[in-house]
């Protein structure tokens, strides 16, 4: 998956509403009426989840032209993996500044490091 | 120096592991260093506050009394506004070893993690720290996984960039 589709990914999976849709879709197609039912919003407010699910390339419409149910086209497997690489990539970005703290522990705190005696 | 044919590049890669059947989070990952600095950076709030808060943010440690029963609270600052405020309890420290803490992030009261830093000796002057976070619930875990998604993970890369320029 390129970067650009996967921050597309996580940030139609930031709602939990779509969370929501998506987790109901991975059950099986269904339409937008559907859809919206256990929701306290309207139709057009779900048809806005959808479209941000579907630029993102994780829902599509079936052929079927009366009802036109939505499909899922990631598995879950998928979206927890993409899920998981950026959170994994934060904790890295954030380790690796503790990299550098590290490194600058040696010239910041001379002191611990008594054991190197007096040499030099 | 190390003569160990073993050893990687030196740029360390974190895993995680979310497990599908209880609500945890593992993150793994191997430093240059022996325990006891590992573990100073984890606990001196001087070092703490250069690498743990969000990017882009600052870290402002409001408590920090890292010992067995201590406390601790912090807050991210941004442009001046606090966008999060975190605390919870030192459970156990235990130099060099072990670091168990609760969590909490204030915008969700009700939640708490329960978190276990273990720091393995791997010799050679390298340390490798495994981290447990078990929350209460998926909802939670998930939430947790997610947090910070606004922010954007490929944005502001510049206080990374700072720190390793220094490094």
């Amino acid at each position: 998956m390129s970067e650009d589709r996967l921050s597309r990914v996580f940030a139609a999976l930031a709602d939990p509403t779509r969370r929501d849709i998506v987790a109901r879709l991975s059950v099986g197609d269904a339409t937008v009426g559907q859809l919206a039912a256990p929701y306290d919003v309207s139709i057009q407010a779900v048809s806005k989840h959808l479209k941000v699910l579907e630029d993102a390339g994780l829902v599509s419409r079936s052929h079927d032209a009366q009802r036109r149910p939505r499909h899922l086209e990631a598995d879950v497997f998928d979206l927890m993996t993409a899920w998981i690489e950026r959170y994994r990539r934060q904790a890295e970005e954030r380790y690796r500044r503790l990299d550098a703290v590290l490194a600058a522990m040696d010239d910041d705190n001379p002191k611990i490091h008594h054991q190197k005696g007096a040499a030099s | 120096m190390s003569t160990n044919a073993t050893h990687e590049s030196t740029t360390e890669q974190t895993r995680i592991e979310a497990d599908p059947n209880v609500p945890t989070i593992r993150i793994i990952r191997d430093f240059d260093a022996p325990p006891d600095k590992v573990f100073r950076a984890w606990i001196d709030p001087e070092l703490v506050a250069k690498w743990l808060g969000p990017k882009s943010t600052e870290m402002r440690i409001d408590e920090w009394d890292a010992r067995t029963g201590g406390n601790y609270r912090y807050a991210a600052v941004q442009d001046g506004a606090e966008v999060a405020t975190f605390y919870g309890s030192f459970h156990e420290v235990r130099p060099d070893e072990r670091l168990v803490q609760t969590f909490t992030w204030e915008g969700m009261p009700d939640g708490v993690s329960l978190d276990t830093m273990v720091f393995e000796d791997l010799g050679d002057g390298r340390t490798r720290t495994v981290g447990l976070s078990v929350l209460d619930s998926f909802e939670a875990r998930d939430g947790m996984m997610a947090s910070g998604m606004d922010v954007g993970v490929y944005e502001g890369y510049e206080k990374l960039d700072a720190l390793l320029a220094n490094a």
